[in-house]
Protein backbone atom coordinates (compact mmCIF):
# COMPACT_ATOMS: atom_id res chain seq x y z
CA UNK A 1 0.00 0.00 0.00
CA UNK A 2 1.30 3.57 -0.98
CA UNK A 3 1.93 5.15 2.15
CA UNK A 4 0.09 8.83 2.57
CA UNK A 5 2.97 10.49 4.12
CA UNK A 6 6.57 9.06 3.31
CA UNK A 7 8.95 11.16 3.81
CA UNK A 8 12.87 10.49 4.07
CA UNK A 9 15.88 12.45 5.05
CA UNK A 10 13.64 15.61 4.77
CA UNK A 11 15.91 18.63 5.56
CA UNK A 12 13.98 22.62 6.24
CA UNK A 13 15.15 25.63 6.83
CA UNK A 14 14.19 28.72 7.53
CA UNK A 15 16.99 31.11 6.78
CA UNK A 16 20.12 29.50 7.91
CA UNK A 17 18.25 27.96 11.24
CA UNK A 18 17.23 24.02 10.28
CA UNK A 19 13.68 23.35 11.33
CA UNK A 20 13.99 20.03 10.24
CA UNK A 21 17.31 18.11 10.29
CA UNK A 22 16.53 14.82 8.13
CA UNK A 23 13.22 13.63 9.13
CA UNK A 24 12.07 9.90 7.78
CA UNK A 25 8.58 8.83 8.70
CA UNK A 26 6.07 6.66 6.85
CA UNK A 27 1.98 7.30 7.54
CA UNK A 28 -0.48 4.65 6.02
CA UNK A 29 -4.65 5.73 5.41
CA UNK A 30 -6.63 5.94 8.38
CA UNK A 31 -3.44 6.02 10.85
CA UNK A 32 -3.92 8.36 13.49
CA UNK A 33 0.24 9.66 14.27
CA UNK A 34 0.64 11.27 17.99
CA UNK A 35 3.69 13.57 17.33
CA UNK A 36 5.37 14.19 20.79
CA UNK A 37 8.51 16.23 21.29
CA UNK A 38 9.80 19.19 23.46
CA UNK A 39 9.77 22.62 22.70
CA UNK A 40 11.01 23.64 19.84
CA UNK A 41 11.72 20.14 18.78
CA UNK A 42 10.17 20.62 15.53
CA UNK A 43 6.74 19.34 15.55
CA UNK A 44 5.09 22.56 14.07
CA UNK A 45 7.82 22.67 11.77
CA UNK A 46 7.39 19.19 10.33
CA UNK A 47 2.95 19.82 10.21
CA UNK A 48 3.92 22.81 8.74
CA UNK A 49 6.10 21.25 6.03
CA UNK A 50 3.08 18.17 5.55
CA UNK A 51 0.90 21.07 4.99
CA UNK A 52 3.20 22.55 1.85
CA UNK A 53 4.06 25.52 3.85
CA UNK A 54 7.54 25.35 4.77
CA UNK A 55 9.97 24.63 1.57
CA UNK A 56 12.00 21.10 1.68
CA UNK A 57 15.67 21.72 1.40
CA UNK A 58 16.90 18.35 0.89
CA UNK A 59 15.43 14.54 1.32
CA UNK A 60 11.83 13.65 -0.71
CA UNK A 61 8.30 13.74 0.56
CA UNK A 62 5.39 12.38 -0.83
CA UNK A 63 2.03 13.66 0.56
CA UNK A 64 -1.40 12.14 -0.82
CA UNK A 65 0.41 11.44 -3.57
CA UNK A 66 1.91 14.69 -4.42
CA UNK A 67 6.06 15.53 -4.65
CA UNK A 68 6.60 18.43 -2.18
CA UNK A 69 10.03 19.36 -3.29
CA UNK A 70 8.39 19.96 -6.94
CA UNK A 71 5.23 21.61 -6.07
CA UNK A 72 4.02 21.86 -2.70
CA UNK A 73 0.82 24.14 -3.58
CA UNK A 74 -1.66 21.57 -4.94
CA UNK A 75 -1.65 19.61 -2.23
CA UNK A 76 -3.21 21.84 0.05
CA UNK A 77 -6.30 21.18 -1.43
CA UNK A 78 -6.45 17.98 0.01
CA UNK A 79 -5.59 18.94 3.63
CA UNK A 80 -6.33 20.83 5.98
CA UNK A 81 -4.26 22.13 8.67
CA UNK A 82 -4.93 23.54 12.25
CA UNK A 83 -1.99 25.24 13.72
CA UNK A 84 -1.26 27.84 16.38
CA UNK A 85 -2.97 30.88 14.83
CA UNK A 86 -6.20 30.27 13.60
CA UNK A 87 -5.95 31.23 10.58
CA UNK A 88 -9.23 33.31 10.51
CA UNK A 89 -10.25 36.57 9.76
CA UNK A 90 -10.86 38.98 12.78
CA UNK A 91 -13.55 40.91 10.89
CA UNK A 92 -15.68 38.08 9.74
CA UNK A 93 -18.20 36.34 11.33
CA UNK A 94 -17.59 32.80 12.11
CA UNK A 95 -19.92 31.83 9.50
CA UNK A 96 -18.09 33.63 7.02
CA UNK A 97 -14.82 32.17 7.57
CA UNK A 98 -15.96 28.88 7.14
CA UNK A 99 -17.89 28.97 4.29
CA UNK A 100 -15.11 31.10 2.92
CA UNK A 101 -12.61 27.68 3.27
CA UNK A 102 -15.07 25.47 1.92
CA UNK A 103 -15.72 27.88 -1.23
CA UNK A 104 -11.97 27.77 -1.39
CA UNK A 105 -11.42 24.46 -1.47
CA UNK A 106 -14.32 23.35 -3.64
CA UNK A 107 -12.22 25.32 -5.98
CA UNK A 108 -10.81 22.31 -7.29
CA UNK A 109 -13.07 19.77 -5.59
CA UNK A 110 -14.39 18.24 -8.33
CA UNK A 111 -10.67 16.87 -9.44
CA UNK A 112 -9.52 16.11 -6.00
CA UNK A 113 -13.15 14.09 -5.25
CA UNK A 114 -12.55 12.32 -8.79
CA UNK A 115 -8.96 11.46 -7.42
CA UNK A 116 -9.88 10.59 -4.10
CA UNK A 117 -12.74 8.22 -5.34
CA UNK A 118 -10.10 6.35 -8.00
CA UNK A 119 -7.34 5.17 -4.78
CA UNK A 120 -10.38 4.49 -2.21
CA UNK A 121 -11.90 1.83 -4.80
CA UNK A 122 -8.33 0.96 -5.27
CA UNK A 123 -7.35 0.87 -1.97
CA UNK A 124 -10.17 0.26 0.58
CA UNK A 125 -13.07 -1.31 -0.24
CA UNK A 126 -15.06 -1.06 3.03
CA UNK A 127 -13.31 1.59 4.51
CA UNK A 128 -13.56 3.33 1.63
CA UNK A 129 -17.53 3.37 1.46
CA UNK A 130 -17.93 4.22 4.73
CA UNK A 131 -15.62 7.05 3.71
CA UNK A 132 -17.85 7.95 0.49
CA UNK A 133 -20.78 8.24 2.77
CA UNK A 134 -19.49 10.29 5.60
CA UNK A 135 -18.27 12.21 3.10
CA UNK A 136 -21.40 12.68 0.94
CA UNK A 137 -22.77 13.80 4.43
CA UNK A 138 -20.81 16.78 4.58
CA UNK A 139 -20.57 17.95 0.62
CA UNK A 140 -24.07 19.69 0.37
CA UNK A 141 -24.86 23.10 0.20
CA UNK A 142 -25.03 23.20 4.57
CA UNK A 143 -21.58 21.52 4.89
CA UNK A 144 -20.84 25.02 6.97
CA UNK A 145 -23.65 24.53 8.61
CA UNK A 146 -23.36 21.00 9.76
CA UNK A 147 -19.63 21.98 11.08
CA UNK A 148 -20.63 24.64 12.86
CA UNK A 149 -23.34 22.84 14.54
CA UNK A 150 -21.02 20.36 15.13
CA UNK A 151 -18.68 22.59 16.97
CA UNK A 152 -21.37 24.30 19.00
CA UNK A 153 -21.24 27.31 17.22
CA UNK A 154 -24.89 26.83 15.29
CA UNK A 155 -26.35 29.74 17.45
CA UNK A 156 -25.95 33.14 18.37
CA UNK A 157 -21.92 32.55 17.89
CA UNK A 158 -22.50 31.95 13.96
CA UNK A 159 -23.13 34.82 13.11
CA UNK A 160 -20.58 36.72 15.69
CA UNK A 161 -17.08 37.93 14.45
CA UNK A 162 -14.35 36.06 15.48
CA UNK A 163 -12.73 39.28 17.02
CA UNK A 164 -15.53 39.20 19.79
CA UNK A 165 -14.60 35.27 20.10
CA UNK A 166 -12.83 34.10 23.56
CA UNK A 167 -9.77 32.31 22.74
CA UNK A 168 -11.52 28.79 23.18
CA UNK A 169 -14.34 29.69 21.00
CA UNK A 170 -11.76 31.09 18.45
CA UNK A 171 -10.40 27.45 18.49
CA UNK A 172 -13.83 25.93 17.71
CA UNK A 173 -13.69 27.99 14.69
CA UNK A 174 -10.43 26.99 13.33
CA UNK A 175 -11.38 23.53 13.96
CA UNK A 176 -14.82 23.74 12.13
CA UNK A 177 -13.09 25.00 9.26
CA UNK A 178 -11.35 21.62 9.16
CA UNK A 179 -14.36 19.83 9.87
CA UNK A 180 -16.23 21.62 6.60
CA UNK A 181 -13.21 21.44 4.51
CA UNK A 182 -12.91 17.23 5.05
CA UNK A 183 -9.89 16.88 3.73
CA UNK A 184 -8.20 13.56 3.40
CA UNK A 185 -5.33 14.40 5.57
CA UNK A 186 -6.00 16.45 9.01
CA UNK A 187 -2.89 18.14 10.05
CA UNK A 188 -3.57 19.51 13.91
CA UNK A 189 -1.21 21.46 16.17
CA UNK A 190 -1.91 21.22 19.97
CA UNK A 191 -5.58 20.57 18.61
CA UNK A 192 -7.09 20.14 22.52
CA UNK A 193 -5.29 23.72 23.50
CA UNK A 194 -7.58 25.82 24.66
CA UNK A 195 -10.78 24.02 24.64
CA UNK A 196 -12.63 23.10 27.94
CA UNK A 197 -13.30 19.36 28.57
CA UNK A 198 -16.58 18.96 26.03
CA UNK A 199 -14.40 20.71 23.50
CA UNK A 200 -11.33 17.96 24.05
CA UNK A 201 -13.36 15.26 23.70
CA UNK A 202 -15.28 16.43 20.61
CA UNK A 203 -12.00 16.67 19.30
CA UNK A 204 -11.30 13.11 19.94
CA UNK A 205 -14.53 12.25 18.34
CA UNK A 206 -13.78 14.28 15.75
CA UNK A 207 -10.37 12.64 15.33
CA UNK A 208 -11.92 8.93 15.25
CA UNK A 209 -14.78 10.02 13.14
CA UNK A 210 -12.87 11.95 10.45
CA UNK A 211 -10.43 8.27 10.47
CA UNK A 212 -13.30 6.13 10.29
CA UNK A 213 -14.37 8.30 7.25
CA UNK A 214 -11.50 7.43 5.58
CA UNK A 215 -8.87 10.02 6.62
CA UNK A 216 -5.43 10.25 7.89
CA UNK A 217 -4.39 12.28 10.99
CA UNK A 218 -0.86 13.63 12.36
CA UNK A 219 -1.01 15.75 15.31
CA UNK A 220 0.80 17.21 17.91
CA UNK A 221 0.16 17.27 21.67
CA UNK A 222 2.07 17.63 24.86
CA UNK A 223 -1.56 15.92 26.33
CA UNK A 224 0.31 12.33 26.50
CA UNK A 225 -2.11 10.53 28.12
CA UNK A 226 -4.90 11.46 26.05
CA UNK A 227 -2.44 11.80 22.79
CA UNK A 228 -1.36 8.42 23.09
CA UNK A 229 -5.01 6.65 24.17
CA UNK A 230 -5.88 8.62 20.71
CA UNK A 231 -3.21 7.38 18.57
CA UNK A 232 -2.50 4.50 16.69
CA UNK A 233 0.93 5.71 16.70
CA UNK A 234 3.09 7.83 18.72
CA UNK A 235 6.62 9.35 17.04
CA UNK A 236 9.21 11.17 19.24
CA UNK A 237 10.42 14.26 17.85
CA UNK A 238 13.79 15.81 18.88
CA UNK A 239 16.21 18.33 17.31
CA UNK A 240 14.11 18.39 13.78
CA UNK A 241 14.42 14.84 13.57
CA UNK A 242 12.12 11.36 14.23
CA UNK A 243 14.02 10.25 16.17
CA UNK A 244 11.77 7.12 17.74
CA UNK A 245 8.36 5.33 17.22
CA UNK A 246 6.07 3.82 19.63
CA UNK A 247 2.80 1.61 18.80
CA UNK A 248 3.98 0.92 15.53
CA UNK A 249 0.98 0.09 13.41
CA UNK A 250 0.91 -3.80 12.21
CA UNK A 251 1.67 -3.59 8.60
CA UNK A 252 3.01 -0.09 8.71
CA UNK A 253 6.58 1.20 6.83
CA UNK A 254 9.17 0.36 9.67
CA UNK A 255 10.10 4.08 10.46
CA UNK A 256 13.89 4.77 11.44
CA UNK A 257 15.98 8.00 11.96
CA UNK A 258 18.86 6.18 13.31
CA UNK A 259 19.89 9.77 14.91
CA UNK A 260 18.83 10.22 18.33
CA UNK A 261 18.48 12.81 20.34
CA UNK A 262 20.85 15.98 19.94
CA UNK A 263 19.20 18.93 18.67
CA UNK A 264 20.67 20.07 15.01
CA UNK A 265 22.98 21.84 14.02
CA UNK A 266 24.14 23.48 10.38
CA UNK A 267 26.94 20.78 10.36
CA UNK A 268 24.88 17.69 10.97
CA UNK A 269 22.17 18.40 8.30
CA UNK A 270 24.38 17.64 5.68
CA UNK A 271 23.59 20.65 3.44
CA UNK A 272 25.19 23.78 2.62
CA UNK A 273 23.42 26.32 4.78
CA UNK A 274 25.85 29.30 3.88
CA UNK B 1 -8.95 31.83 -11.72
CA UNK B 2 -11.81 34.17 -12.33
CA UNK B 3 -13.69 32.45 -9.72
CA UNK B 4 -11.06 32.76 -6.70
CA UNK B 5 -10.45 36.50 -7.91
CA UNK B 6 -14.72 36.45 -7.23
CA UNK B 7 -13.66 34.81 -3.89
CA UNK B 8 -11.15 36.75 -2.62
CA UNK B 9 -12.80 39.98 -3.73
CA UNK B 10 -15.99 39.47 -2.02
CA UNK B 11 -14.24 38.36 1.00
CA UNK B 12 -12.29 41.62 0.92
CA UNK B 13 -15.20 43.91 0.64
CA UNK B 14 -17.22 41.61 3.24
CA UNK B 15 -14.43 42.94 5.60
CA UNK B 16 -14.10 46.43 4.38
CA UNK B 17 -18.08 46.96 4.78
CA UNK B 18 -17.84 45.02 8.34
CA UNK B 19 -14.72 47.21 9.52
CA UNK B 20 -15.23 50.32 7.40
CA UNK B 21 -11.52 51.68 7.26
CA UNK B 22 -11.89 52.76 4.09
CA UNK B 23 -14.91 54.68 4.24
CA UNK B 24 -14.30 55.83 8.04
CA UNK B 25 -10.32 56.83 7.57
CA UNK B 26 -8.66 56.34 4.24
CA UNK B 27 -11.26 58.79 2.42
CA UNK B 28 -11.14 61.62 5.15
CA UNK B 29 -7.34 61.34 5.07
CA UNK B 30 -7.11 61.92 1.39
CA UNK B 31 -9.86 64.81 1.34
CA UNK B 32 -7.45 66.08 4.67
CA UNK B 33 -4.52 65.61 2.22
CA UNK B 34 -7.02 67.77 -0.45
CA UNK B 35 -7.38 70.28 1.79
CA UNK B 36 -3.66 71.03 3.04
CA UNK B 37 -2.84 71.17 -0.44
CA UNK B 38 -5.30 73.99 -1.14
CA UNK B 39 -4.10 75.27 2.39
CA UNK B 40 -0.68 75.18 0.86
CA UNK B 41 -1.21 76.32 -2.43
CA UNK B 42 -3.79 79.00 -2.00
CA UNK B 43 -6.04 81.01 -0.72
CA UNK B 44 -6.56 82.00 -4.36
CA UNK B 45 -8.74 79.70 -6.42
CA UNK B 46 -9.87 79.45 -10.03
CA UNK B 47 -8.73 80.79 -13.44
CA UNK B 48 -4.91 81.51 -13.38
CA UNK B 49 -4.51 80.41 -9.70
CA UNK B 50 -1.88 77.97 -8.60
CA UNK B 51 -4.44 75.60 -7.44
CA UNK B 52 -6.44 75.60 -11.03
CA UNK B 53 -3.25 74.94 -12.99
CA UNK B 54 -2.39 72.17 -10.31
CA UNK B 55 -5.40 70.08 -9.69
CA UNK B 56 -4.90 67.55 -11.54
CA UNK B 57 -1.32 66.57 -10.16
CA UNK B 58 -2.83 67.33 -6.55
CA UNK B 59 -5.87 65.03 -7.03
CA UNK B 60 -3.20 62.26 -8.00
CA UNK B 61 -0.86 62.62 -5.52
CA UNK B 62 -3.96 62.37 -2.95
CA UNK B 63 -4.70 58.90 -4.70
CA UNK B 64 -1.63 57.74 -4.16
CA UNK B 65 -1.60 58.30 -0.83
CA UNK B 66 -5.15 56.75 -0.25
CA UNK B 67 -3.47 53.84 -2.42
CA UNK B 68 -0.80 53.18 -0.26
CA UNK B 69 -3.58 53.17 2.77
CA UNK B 70 -6.17 50.99 0.93
CA UNK B 71 -2.84 48.55 -0.01
CA UNK B 72 -1.47 48.56 3.54
CA UNK B 73 -5.19 47.48 5.04
CA UNK B 74 -5.42 44.46 2.35
CA UNK B 75 -2.75 43.10 3.44
CA UNK B 76 -2.64 44.04 7.07
CA UNK B 77 -5.83 41.85 7.31
CA UNK B 78 -3.85 39.15 6.12
CA UNK B 79 -0.91 39.28 8.69
CA UNK B 80 -3.24 38.49 12.06
CA UNK B 81 -3.66 35.40 13.22
CA UNK B 82 -2.30 33.73 10.51
CA UNK B 83 -4.81 34.29 7.79
CA UNK B 84 -1.91 34.78 5.00
CA UNK B 85 -1.19 31.33 5.69
CA UNK B 86 -4.62 30.09 5.73
CA UNK B 87 -5.24 31.88 2.45
CA UNK B 88 -2.36 29.95 1.25
CA UNK B 89 -3.61 27.08 3.00
CA UNK B 90 -7.15 27.41 0.91
CA UNK B 91 -5.97 26.11 -2.46
CA UNK B 92 -7.32 28.95 -4.05
CA UNK B 93 -5.30 30.00 -6.91
CA UNK B 94 -2.35 32.26 -6.79
CA UNK B 95 -3.02 34.66 -9.82
CA UNK B 96 -7.26 34.55 -8.67
CA UNK B 97 -5.94 35.93 -4.89
CA UNK B 98 -3.90 38.47 -6.69
CA UNK B 99 -6.62 39.89 -8.93
CA UNK B 100 -9.13 39.36 -6.09
CA UNK B 101 -7.18 41.77 -3.66
CA UNK B 102 -6.82 44.02 -6.55
CA UNK B 103 -9.96 44.32 -7.59
CA UNK B 104 -11.54 44.92 -4.29
CA UNK B 105 -8.98 47.86 -3.66
CA UNK B 106 -10.12 48.98 -7.35
CA UNK B 107 -13.66 49.23 -5.92
CA UNK B 108 -12.56 51.78 -3.06
CA UNK B 109 -9.80 53.39 -4.75
CA UNK B 110 -13.03 53.88 -7.56
CA UNK B 111 -15.48 55.39 -4.85
CA UNK B 112 -12.75 57.18 -3.47
CA UNK B 113 -11.51 58.91 -6.44
CA UNK B 114 -15.41 59.57 -7.38
CA UNK B 115 -15.50 61.76 -3.96
CA UNK B 116 -11.59 63.56 -4.38
CA UNK B 117 -12.84 64.28 -7.93
CA UNK B 118 -15.53 66.16 -6.80
CA UNK B 119 -14.25 67.50 -3.86
CA UNK B 120 -11.14 68.95 -5.59
CA UNK B 121 -13.75 70.74 -8.42
CA UNK B 122 -15.30 71.87 -5.01
CA UNK B 123 -11.87 73.22 -3.19
CA UNK B 124 -9.97 74.38 -6.46
CA UNK B 125 -12.91 76.14 -8.02
CA UNK B 126 -11.77 73.76 -10.70
CA UNK B 127 -14.75 72.40 -13.22
CA UNK B 128 -14.64 68.98 -14.12
CA UNK B 129 -14.53 69.37 -18.43
CA UNK B 130 -13.55 66.34 -20.66
CA UNK B 131 -16.08 63.74 -18.23
CA UNK B 132 -15.76 60.90 -20.75
CA UNK B 133 -11.34 61.04 -20.44
CA UNK B 134 -11.55 61.79 -16.80
CA UNK B 135 -13.40 58.62 -16.27
CA UNK B 136 -11.83 56.69 -18.47
CA UNK B 137 -8.13 57.65 -17.10
CA UNK B 138 -9.77 56.49 -13.19
CA UNK B 139 -10.47 53.78 -14.98
CA UNK B 140 -7.59 53.01 -16.45
CA UNK B 141 -4.89 54.17 -13.59
CA UNK B 142 -6.74 52.47 -11.07
CA UNK B 143 -6.02 48.78 -12.75
CA UNK B 144 -2.14 50.02 -12.64
CA UNK B 145 -2.14 51.45 -9.45
CA UNK B 146 -3.86 48.21 -7.97
CA UNK B 147 -1.85 45.74 -9.47
CA UNK B 148 1.59 47.54 -8.47
CA UNK B 149 0.16 48.14 -4.91
CA UNK B 150 -0.83 44.16 -4.52
CA UNK B 151 2.26 43.44 -6.05
CA UNK B 152 4.32 44.98 -3.62
CA UNK B 153 1.57 44.51 -0.48
CA UNK B 154 2.66 40.53 -1.09
CA UNK B 155 6.33 41.86 -1.26
CA UNK B 156 5.86 43.79 2.13
CA UNK B 157 3.43 41.07 3.70
CA UNK B 158 6.36 38.69 5.58
CA UNK B 159 8.32 42.37 6.50
CA UNK B 160 8.55 43.11 9.98
CA UNK B 161 8.78 46.78 8.69
CA UNK B 162 6.21 46.74 6.14
CA UNK B 163 4.34 50.02 6.88
CA UNK B 164 7.30 51.66 5.32
CA UNK B 165 8.72 49.37 3.09
CA UNK B 166 5.39 49.51 0.58
CA UNK B 167 5.39 53.53 0.47
CA UNK B 168 8.98 52.64 -0.02
CA UNK B 169 8.62 50.21 -3.14
CA UNK B 170 5.34 51.72 -4.36
CA UNK B 171 5.57 55.19 -4.99
CA UNK B 172 8.78 55.02 -7.30
CA UNK B 173 6.85 52.27 -9.53
CA UNK B 174 4.27 54.61 -9.65
CA UNK B 175 5.70 57.88 -10.78
CA UNK B 176 5.16 57.07 -14.59
CA UNK B 177 1.31 56.78 -13.30
CA UNK B 178 1.03 59.59 -11.63
CA UNK B 179 2.87 61.53 -14.65
CA UNK B 180 0.70 59.92 -17.30
CA UNK B 181 -2.54 60.24 -15.23
CA UNK B 182 -1.90 63.84 -14.35
CA UNK B 183 -1.20 64.84 -18.04
CA UNK B 184 -4.08 62.82 -19.15
CA UNK B 185 -6.42 64.97 -16.77
CA UNK B 186 -5.31 67.49 -18.46
CA UNK B 187 -6.17 67.02 -21.37
CA UNK B 188 -9.49 66.42 -20.58
CA UNK B 189 -9.02 69.77 -18.82
CA UNK B 190 -7.86 71.50 -22.22
CA UNK B 191 -4.55 72.64 -20.39
CA UNK B 192 -2.03 70.49 -21.60
CA UNK B 193 -1.73 71.69 -25.31
CA UNK B 194 -3.03 69.33 -27.15
CA UNK B 195 -5.81 66.90 -27.60
CA UNK B 196 -6.15 63.36 -27.80
CA UNK B 197 -5.75 59.74 -25.74
CA UNK B 198 -1.79 59.70 -26.17
CA UNK B 199 -1.38 59.55 -21.83
CA UNK B 200 -4.31 57.35 -21.61
CA UNK B 201 -2.50 54.73 -23.83
CA UNK B 202 0.58 55.01 -21.81
CA UNK B 203 -1.63 53.96 -18.75
CA UNK B 204 -3.30 50.99 -20.55
CA UNK B 205 -0.03 50.20 -21.13
CA UNK B 206 1.08 50.12 -17.50
CA UNK B 207 -1.77 48.75 -16.74
CA UNK B 208 -1.70 45.32 -18.40
CA UNK B 209 2.00 45.22 -18.05
CA UNK B 210 1.54 45.33 -14.21
CA UNK B 211 -1.66 43.00 -14.31
CA UNK B 212 0.85 40.46 -16.26
CA UNK B 213 3.23 40.84 -13.93
CA UNK B 214 1.35 40.26 -11.12
CA UNK B 215 -0.80 37.47 -12.02
CA UNK B 216 2.27 35.60 -12.60
CA UNK B 217 4.79 37.07 -9.99
CA UNK B 218 1.93 37.13 -7.44
CA UNK B 219 2.33 33.47 -6.07
CA UNK B 220 6.06 33.10 -5.61
CA UNK B 221 6.05 36.07 -3.57
CA UNK B 222 2.98 35.15 -1.46
CA UNK B 223 5.22 32.26 -0.67
CA UNK B 224 8.35 34.00 0.22
CA UNK B 225 6.34 36.46 2.52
Amino acid sequence: MIPVISLRDVVALSGRFPLLAGVTLDVQQCEIVHLRGANGAGKSSLLRMLSGLVPITAGSAMVLGHDLVVDRISVRRELALLGHASFLYDDLTVEDNVRFALRASRAEGARASRAEGARASRAEGARASRAEGAAGSLTGADGAQQALARLGLAGRLRTTRVSRLSAGQRRRAAIAVVVARRPRLWLLDEPHAGLDASGRLLVDELVLEARDAGATIVFASHELDNAERLADRTVEVSGGRVVEVANEAPGATPLVDGVVGEPAHEEDIGVDVA
Amino acid sequence: MLRDALLVAGKDLRIELRSRVAIGQVVPFALVVLLLFGLALGPSVGRGSVLYSAAAGLFWIAVLLATVLGVQRSFSIEAVDGASDGLRLSGLDPAGIFLGKAAAIGCELLVLELILALASALLYDRPLTGAVLLLATCAVATVGLVAIGTLYGAVSLGARQRETLLPLLFFPMVAPLLLAATKSWEEAYGTSGHQGTGWLDVLAVFAVAYLAIGTVAFGPLLEDA
